[in-house]
């Protein structure tokens, strides 16, 4: 039992639910918990990766260094939920939504206190970590 | 190598709650297959099993449909791409004949969604896409295609009422076929009315009229190699394209939101293969889980420029007696989506066309048929194209 408890788990902390526990890019949590959302850029062959990721696809190499997603996106398209998965009912409505920031894109919500009126596509955002429930931790985009 | 064919289509009715066993739900489709085919379980080589395995409860449900269905001890496997099971499981098929290793192959499609309780099934909504960095936010499918529509009415100038518009062609078919599971009209008031369930907000831009149910179902199709289908069929329909491709599961990995690379990747390989092109297909049946994903379909086919799906919808070129008729039996949207089932009946339906025997649906003549099957939202894609000769 000693094994499972000094398992690496911090990654059970992302999200409202989350799906996963266990990753090799665990770090992310605790950059989120400091207030940055980082990505990952292999140092070998300098592709860039987000979400982070531990392996190179491009070059096999194992090697990252982490960056952070810093400065202005665009909304590249929305959706806003008036249902939701089980674990997620309290949140309805929400906007989930993509932002291209040149190199990597983002996956994530749009800020709650965001007006609907005011989303469009195209428009600048900035992503924001943002603590949700229970401890756990998300990000989300703000107009920039 | 000769060529391949399929000898072979049954599917059971779509259904939203099956009142029998998987295996008892397979056999609907498999009888009707094998009847069709007017051959016997012995002549079957091989079977592939086609479902999305989050909704079974059993586990390999390949080793218990090969001994209902009287198909041991032939070998028998799973094929899984979620929504396009059962056309990668024709692609599988269709290796295996040509390879030589089998003469007649069975691709059985099913899924019994009611199989799990709804709140199960809500979960595993929830785990539809990227687990690790999309789930967490709250996703699910609609939204996924949600952001699709609304990126490719931002760019093209698509509108809700375009969408609505499949929805009502849909639904004039889904009447006429009595396998489909949604049989009742649909008109396009139905949407601006808030009073009317079509009209419910789901994920927008897309409504409750905008999306498929779920069903329950099988499909079966009987392959077999040139020589079996010449000597055992009357009206062989040929395998004359197949087309597959993949996509990255997270958005963020995407560059397209105004169609699917996987739509347009497989579509020109099964050309190619065949070697036909967009004006040549009679009749088409496609992925139409959301009415987005049937108006991206028209353009990712060819049937349409990118942005030019709408004209297609308003002038109704794609009714049954317009230039190019898409989803006669009612569609997703109208038969309901049993996740691996449903490639099957788009095939089944395509080859019942060929055979001029799809009675009140039938289409006058076609010679050459498509099937777009998409798994996930543009995850898999499988595009197949079908002839008489």
């Amino acid at each position: 039992m000693g094994s499972i408890k000094e398992m690496d788990d911090r990654f059970k902390k992302f999200g409202t639910v989350s799906f996963t526990s266990t990753t090799k890019i665990n770090d992310f949590i605790d950059y989120l918990e400091n207030g940055q959302v980082m990505g990952t850029r292999c140092k070998v062959c300098g592709l860039v990766f987000f979400p982070p990721r531990a392996d190179c696809y491009q070059c096999l190499a194992s090697n990252m260094e982490w960056f952070e997603v810093a400065g202005r996106g665009q909304l590249v398209t929305y959706s806003k939920l008036e249902f939701a998965p089980v674990g997620f009912q309290e949140d309805v409505p929400y906007c989930i939504a993509l932002v291209d920031y040149g190199d990597y894109k983002v996956f994530g919500r749009i800020a709650g206190d965001v007006p609907e009126g005011d989303i469009q596509i195209g428009m600048e955002v900035k992503t924001v970590v943002n603590r949700v429930a229970n401890e756990q931790f998300n990000y989300v985009f703000q107009k920039a | 190598m000769g060529k391949v064919a399929i000898i072979g289509v049954g599917q059971s009715a779509f259904v939203r709650s099956y009142p029998g066993s998987i295996r008892e739900l397979a056999f609907e489709g498999f009888r009707e297959a094998i009847q069709d085919a007017q051959i016997t379980t012995r002549e079957i080589d091989a079977s592939i099993i086609c479902s999305a395995p989050e909704y079974d409860k059993q586990r390999s449900p390949a080793g218990v449909f090969a001994e209902y269905l009287g198909l041991n001890p032939q070998p028998t496997f799973y094929v899984e791409s979620l929504c396009s099971s059962s056309s990668m499981g024709l692609r599988q098929a269709y290796a295996l004949i040509k390879s030589g290793l089998h003469k007649i192959v069975a691709v059985i499609g099913f899924q019994k969604m009611s199989e799990i309780s709804s709140s199960e099934s809500q979960e595993r909504m929830g785990r539809g896409a990227d687990i690790q960095w999309e789930s967490p936010f709250g996703t699910m499918m609609p939204a996924y295609y949600a952001m699709y529509a609304r990126a490719h009415m931002q760019k093209y100038g698509t509108t809700p009422e375009d969408l609505a518009r499949i929805r009502v062609k849909a639904a004039t078919y889904g009447q006429i076929n009595d396998r489909a599971v949604y049989r009742k009209p649909v008109g396009l008031e139905m949407f601006v009315d808030p009073e009317n369930r079509m009209s419910g907000p789901v994920a927008s831009p897309l409504r409750v009229g905008d999306c498929c149910a779920n069903a329950d179902g099988s499909s079966c199709l009987i392959v077999a190699n040139e020589e079996m289908a010449k000597a055992l069929s009357p009206k062989p329909v040929w395998i004359l394209g197949l087309g597959a491709a993949s996509a990255s599961v997270n958005l963020a990995g995407r560059d397209l939101f105004t169609g699917l690379t996987v739509a347009r990747q497989a579509s020109r390989q099964a050309y190619q293969m065949a070697g036909v092109g967009p004006p040549d297909i009679d009749v088409a049946e496609v992925h139409d889980c959301f009415t987005i994903a049937e108006m991206m379909a028209y353009e990712d086919l060819g049937f349409a420029e990118p942005g030019g799906g709408k004209e297609l919808i308003r002038s109704q070129a794609t009714y049954r007696e317009g230039s190019i008729p898409v989803n006669v039996d009612g569609g997703l949207l109208s038969k309901g989506h049993p996740i691996g089932a449903t490639g099957g009946s788009q095939i089944r339906t395509i080859v019942l066309q060929l055979r001029e025997e799809a009675d009140a649906m039938q289409v006058p003549s076609p010679e050459i048929g498509l099937v777009h099957n998409i798994g996930g939202v543009g995850l898999y894609g499988n595009v197949s194209i079908l002839g008489r000769a």
